[in-house]
């Protein structure tokens, strides 16, 4: 009502040519002062502290002159697929057969002796090669961190870099048993988090966050088979669906009432 | 070496047809600082073998981290390594910050500052007063949880929480300091060094603490780099590698302090390393209260948070066990794709057998002590 109300009166003025004119400079003038506005707070906003701008987002640089990138190309042909970097951070995509190669001389001849960490990650939105494993190393002479990526398509084993550094072993173990990527020559490729029989692997997109049916295994008096959510039927909260047993015996039932 | 390894049996001197033993430790055994569960193969007293199982706290913390948007999950950071929460926060809100690019205001960075090296004097604490009990020196820990109160109280005066703090957030803190809060600080850290000293006079040239530490537990550096051992463990080996020195973060290029290195590769080194963390920190502390800024606390950024379409970051910080780091995978969502956790005890842990193959069974409880595990970051 109350909008209404205050459009009226603009509404019902007659426009005539002065109005117009007025209305043209009153432009003009709008636009002037809205430049002159922008102008300001461009000055203002370099003016400014970092803190008090808007943050800047990094964005994906490719890297082309880097020796460590270089060399590693001409050590390994077709190993290296891409090089490039994200906020300072160096990240190879390396071919999934000469990771441990490429780790080896990452280690012994470019002297990235400290082995930070690995882990998987999981894009299921790929059409193929949906899997990653990463790498972390460090170089503590030159101070200087490089990640490896590894693409891999589901069941595809990769070499184990356990026999290059050995932290690597609990890190891969976590890895298979979160994504069950399986790594080749693993010394204990076994779950680690995890128990034994644990059916799925919870790190996986399609893996439900309200768990699935491990209780069958542990208590088969207590749940049936199958009597949880199921491994790939979509993430997130869902309510829990009435019992189907209930409602299939109820409803002839109710049927053979009303007919 | 010492006088337990020249008198104990050495492997080859054992009687024949003595069978190795395979013993379980753990995992309700209060010397394994929680939840670990240890198979052990003994050879009469000495270990030939150590098997860690782990997971027994495992809590899907990865999985809960893609479900909740960047600000929710510092909670979750704090369930991790629950006795030293600061430094969690500190490592997770560096990590969205350098995914999203914001850039903190300075005296935040000194707040946050002050608070992961109050953490680290409150972990060093509680680390000193178990490992002191696990060998049996049962005066050290009434000690250090009397200081530790002090600390705890400054957390809870800062943020209302003493344990799980969740006293960061991305892009700045949530609260300025309290009025008269660095008065207190400043008290704290003036007595703090005669307390340091008081625990020193108990146990640093303590005959029997030297006996069940020098030697035992020896890590050779290279071993400790090819694991990834970070923290007082590599220091402790002989390396100097501190994340604060060598990827300078928040405040610490601003103030002066020395990364303590000693080369024994033992318990007692380690013990010493972290002795000496304690009084730098406080050295760190002096400095920070004396060039605290005046300023905002919280820097310019969007209400909800948005990680940039495609990119991912990794970034670590020095917690007091060792590099604590966040890979953030982001997808253009307010909640992160992938969030990984680089524990520092995942990875200590795991050179456990290595640091005791050969030693005495007696030893095993001085080494778990010395890695300074917490099992809520092992398992996640």
């Amino acid at each position: 009502m109350t909008d209404s109300d205050n459009g009226k009166p603009l509404d019902e003025t007659p426009p005539t040519d002065s109005a117009e004119a007025e209305a043209k400079a009153k432009e003009e003038a709008a636009a002037k002062a809205k430049a002159a506005k922008a102008k300001a707070l461009a000055e203002a906003e370099a003016a400014k502290e970092p803190w008090e701008r808007d943050p800047s987002t990094p964005s994906w640089e490719e890297v082309e002159d880097s020796l460590l990138v270089d060399s590693l190309r001409a050590a390994h042909a077709d190993a290296v697929l891409s090089a490039r970097s994200f906020a300072g951070d160096l990240v190879l995509e390396i071919d999934s057969q000469s990771i441990r190669e490429v780790c080896r001389s990452l280690k012994e001849e470019h002297g990235y002796k400290l082995f930070v960490d690995s882990c998987g990650a999981h894009f299921d939105n790929r059409e193929e090669k949906e899997l990653e494993v990463v790498y972390i190393l460090h170089n503590l002479e030159t101070n200087d961190q490089v990640r490896l990526k590894v693409r891999v398509d589901v069941g595809v084993e990769v070499p184990s870099v356990a026999k290059v550094y050995a932290g690597a072993n609990w890190a891969e173990r976590e890895t298979y048993d979160m994504y069950g990527i399986r790594f080749t020559d693993h010394p204990d490729m076994t779950r680690i988090l995890l128990w034994e029989g644990f059916n799925g692997h919870p790190l996986l997109k399609d893996f439900p966050v309200e768990g699935i049916d491990t209780g069958a295994a542990i208590y088969p008096e207590t749940y049936t088979d199958n009597a949880g959510p199921v491994a790939g039927t979509g993430t997130g909260w869902r309510p829990p669906a009435p019992p189907e047993e209930k409602t299939s015996q109820s409803a002839p039932e109710s049927s053979g009432e009303e007919s | 070496m010492t006088d337990i390894e020249t008198t104990a049996p050495q492997p080859s001197e054992t009687l024949l047809g003595v069978e190795e033993m395979e013993l379980n430790f753990g995992p309700q055994h209060p010397a394994t600082h929680g939840v670990l569960r240890l198979k052990v193969k003994l050879d009469g007293e000495r270990i030939v073998d150590c098997y860690p199982i782990i997971g027994y706290l495992h809590r899907g913390t990865e999985k809960l981290f893609e479900l909740h948007p960047f600000f929710q999950n510092v909670p979750h950071t704090d369930r991790m390594d629950y006795v030293a929460a600061a430094t969690n926060n500190l490592a997770y809100v560096g990590a969205v910050e350098k995914l999203i690019g914001i850039i903190v205001p300075p005296r935040a960075r000194y707040i946050r500052t002050i608070l992961a090296e109050l953490q680290r004097i409150s972990s060093h604490l509680l680390w000193l007063a178990t490992h002191a009990i696990d060998i049996g020196a049962m005066t050290p820990f009434f000690y250090t949880f009397r200081e530790r109160e002090h600390v705890l109280d400054l957390f809870e005066d800062y943020c209302g929480a003493r344990l799980t703090l969740n006293c960061m957030r991305p892009g700045g803190q949530p609260f300025d300091l309290p009025v008269g809060w660095t008065e207190k600080c400043a008290e704290f850290i003036e007595s703090f060094p005669e307390n340091i000293a008081e625990y020193e006079g108990l146990l640093t040239n303590n005959r029997i603490w030297k006996k069940r530490t020098v030697g035992v537990g020896v890590l050779d550096p290279d071993v400790a780099l090819d694991y990834g051992v970070t923290g007082p463990m590599l220091r402790g080996s002989g390396i100097d590698w501190d994340l604060r020195k060598a990827r300078p973060y928040e405040a610490y290029s601003e103030v002066e302090f020395d990364v303590p290195v000693f080369f024994n590769c033992d318990t007692y080194d380690r013990y010493l390393v972290r002795m000496e963390e304690m009084r730098q920190s406080v050295r760190i502390l002096r400095q920070c209260l004396d060039q605290l800024p005046d300023g905002p606390i919280m820097a310019k950024k969007p209400r909800v948070l948005k990680a940039p379409k495609e990119g991912e970051v990794y970034y670590g910080v020095e917690g007091p066990k060792g590099e604590i780091g966040f890979y953030i995978i982001g997808d253009g969502s307010p909640n992160p794709y992938r969030c990984r956790v680089r524990p520092p005890s995942f990875l200590n842990l795991q050179v456990l057998p290595e640091m005791i193959r050969g030693d005495l069974l007696a030893d095993l409880i001085a080494v778990i002590g010395t890695t300074d595990i917490v099992l809520g970051e092992v398992d996640r």
